[in-house]
């Protein structure tokens, strides 16, 4: 099947599903739609961490940027004669996520510099530290926004309600789609060398500045519209939502899915986000479990559960077998 | 003027400690070419140790008393070596020929199963340390107040770290860990035992991060499972500013970063603290990445 064909199919159902969504427990509601942003996160954090090789700690910094931005854009425009109701606040909505992913992106350009010259556990330690740099930053940032309420640093931030099933699950749709194109296509092999090689690379005439740069911010884009849904859901964000640990989280669904896998990582997306509300009353031993799992994992099986292997080749491995057979 | 001096003080044995911590970071380094991302934990686990030490010692010595100190200071630096080693047998050990990524992650790992670990085992709330170093100003005048903690800080990391020093250049073990964090393999083929130096290396820098919690923990009596993290990280900063791998430049950044960490508390800045140092941090990888006494390494195809 063409995989715009899929798109569309998967669209369909995604707006079909939406409908029986608005009569599901808020509960369970609440679950779905966490899982669906962190699918985003996860799969833009693979983009930077599996396909292209350069480990990042600081997603949930790029996270918080468009997290904030994209609030304060929806702030000023639905206390500006802009409703929060129907194609007008789809439009705020809209609006809102391309000003948070665009600032993100921005930021993702600064980090992404810096990393050129560095590799392995120095980048990880100065993503992290810009992490936690732009948390101290939005910590201490305290203005009222023009006509309305304050951003309040510390405080927390008021944002009105506008994400829906729909958006959450509409958007990791495509960023799943643009993903998989890009890594599939013939300039996108260009990530995969970098990772896999870099000397080798360059040597084949790859600019890899330019690819390190370009994962970066793409990442850092999708990440920040993943900060957006996530405020325009929850409705109430401090800079505590954005420390590193945020971002450990988003790592470990990417190891445990498989570094470069882009379905692994979906499934470990919904599997992390699932498995500490089901262990509700075991939450003290949720981060311990999430510790143990990654000290394990490398030990036993460093390419994460799924590895380096994409459904496709699954599929194409069981077909292989069934001739075989 | 008196409270630029003042400040000094502060910041300089705020430094002592992140030395302490910045000289286990360097000389994991060096032998094993990997940042050890749990070290600030053990340096939590050392302040711990020493609260337990403490309320058990306080029924034979009075708390405060020369043997109680002593005592503490002992069995934390001890526990937590024996941690240090445990942690690199059962976590680094398996990983030694993978790639450093994998190393990375799990020290990330293990970072996170000792803060978490203790949070189970401690609870999370913050818990006062015993005043087991008296805090009574020691000397004071018009412009100056030192206390006594803060001189039993500097003194003590100041011994440790000539204790090391004699340690790396004039023992057998020393000059084995400073050829094998000169060349591995060349060392391994002189009949150097890798794998008991690298145990050693992590015991001595594993004490070391204790004797730093103990003493953060005197001068700032509140101790909870997750105040590792902070001065863990800055410490990484000091010894990537001294030069990773390079033992004295990773005191001498420790003491920078105190002293700048301190002087920033001191003016309107002080609320952009921790984002400062980080700001070092990416200032040197970028500018200098061999830090101030690193020799430059030529990358290898």
């Amino acid at each position: 099947m063409k995989p715009q064909f899929t798109f569309l199919l998967v669209f369909a159902v995604l707006v079909a599903l939406s409908q029986v969504m608005g009569h599901m427990d808020p509960y369970y509601l609440t679950v779905i739609i966490f899982i669906g942003i962190n699918i985003t996160m996860a799969t833009s954090l693979n983009l930077i961490n599996g396909f292209t090789g350069q480990f990042s700690l600081g997603h949930a910094g790029f996270m918080g940027v468009g997290a904030y931005v994209g609030a304060i854009i929806s702030t000023y425009l639905t206390t500006h004669g802009w409703s929060a109701e129907g194609v007008s606040g789809v439009m705020v909505l809209a609006m809102a996520l391309l000003g948070g992913g665009f600032f993100a992106a921005l930021t993702g350009l600064a980090v992404g510099i810096p990393s050129l010259r560095l590799k392995g556990d120095y980048l990880a330690i100065v993503t992290l530290g810009f992490n936690e740099i732009i948390r101290v930053i939005i910590q201490n940032v305290d203005f009222k926004i023009a006509g309305t309420g304050y951003v309040n640093g510390a405080r927390g931030f008021a944002v009105p309600q506008l994400t829906t099933f729909l958006w959450v699950y509409g958007i990791a749709l495509v960023v799943i789609y643009f993903v998989e194109n890009v890594i599939n296509s013939t300039y996108g092999r260009g990530f995969l060398a970098v990772r896999d090689d870099e000397v080798a690379a360059e040597a084949m005439g790859i600019n890899t500045t330019n690819f390190k740069v370009k994962a970066f911010v793409i990442g850092a884009f999708f990440a920040g519209i993943g900060g957006g849904l996530f405020s325009h859901y929850i409705q109430y964000i401090t800079p505590d939502n954005f420390t590193f640990l945020k971002s450990i989280e988003i790592v470990v669904m990417v190891i445990l899915g498989g570094m470069g896998s882009t379905y692994g990582v979906i499934l470990a997306a919904i599997l992390l986000t699932i498995l500490p509300e089901a262990l509700r009353e075991f939450s003290e031993y949720r981060m311990i479990i999430y510790s143990l799992l990654l000290i394990v994992l490398m030990i036993s099986r460093p390419q994460g559960l799924f590895g380096n292997a994409s459904l496709k080749k699954f599929m194409a491995k069981r077909k292989a077998g069934a001739t075989a057979n | 003027m008196g409270e630029i001096l003042q400040q000094l003080v502060n910041g300089i044995s705020l430094g002592a400690i992140y030395a302490l911590i910045a000289l286990g970071y360097t000389m994991i380094y060096g032998v094993l070419r990997f940042i050890n991302f749990a070290h600030g934990d053990v340096f939590m686990v050392g302040s711990f140790v020493a609260y337990y030490t403490a309320n058990t010692v306080s029924k034979f010595f009075p708390i405060g008393s020369v043997p109680a100190v002593i005592i503490i200071f002992l069995v934390s630096m001890t526990f937590c070596a024996i941690l240090g080693a445990t942690i690199e047998f059962l976590a680094y050990r398996p990983l030694r020929t993978r790639p450093k990524l994998a190393v990375l992650i799990t020290a990330i790992g293990v970072s996170l199963f000792l803060e978490y670990l203790s949070q189970l085992l401690f609870g999370a709330t913050p818990r006062g340390f015993p005043a087991i170093i008296s805090s009574a100003p020691l000397f004071k005048s018009h412009l100056i107040t030192i206390n006594t903690v803060q001189v039993v800080v500097i003194i003590t990391s100041l011994s440790l770290m000539s204790i090391l020093r004699i340690v790396v250049m004039k023992t057998k073990i020393g000059t084995a860990m400073r050829a094998v964090s000169y060349n591995q393999q060349a060392a391994s083929l002189m009949g150097i035992n890798i794998s008991s130096v690298i145990t050693f290396t992590f015991m001595i820098g594993s004490a070391l991060a204790a004797a730093g919690g103990v003493l953060y923990a005197a001068q700032y009596p509140s101790i909870d499972p997750l105040m590792g993290i902070m001065p863990g990280l800055k410490a990484f900063v000091a010894a990537v500013l001294g030069g990773i791998g390079n033992i004295p430049g990773a005191a001498i950044g420790g003491f920078i970063i105190g002293t700048v960490e301190t002087f920033i508390s001191g003016t309107f800045l002080s609320t952009y603290r921790d984002a400062i140092v980080f700001a070092i941090l990416i200032g040197i990888l970028i500018f200098k990445p061999s830090g101030i006494m690193g020799k430059n390494e030529a990358e290898k195809v």
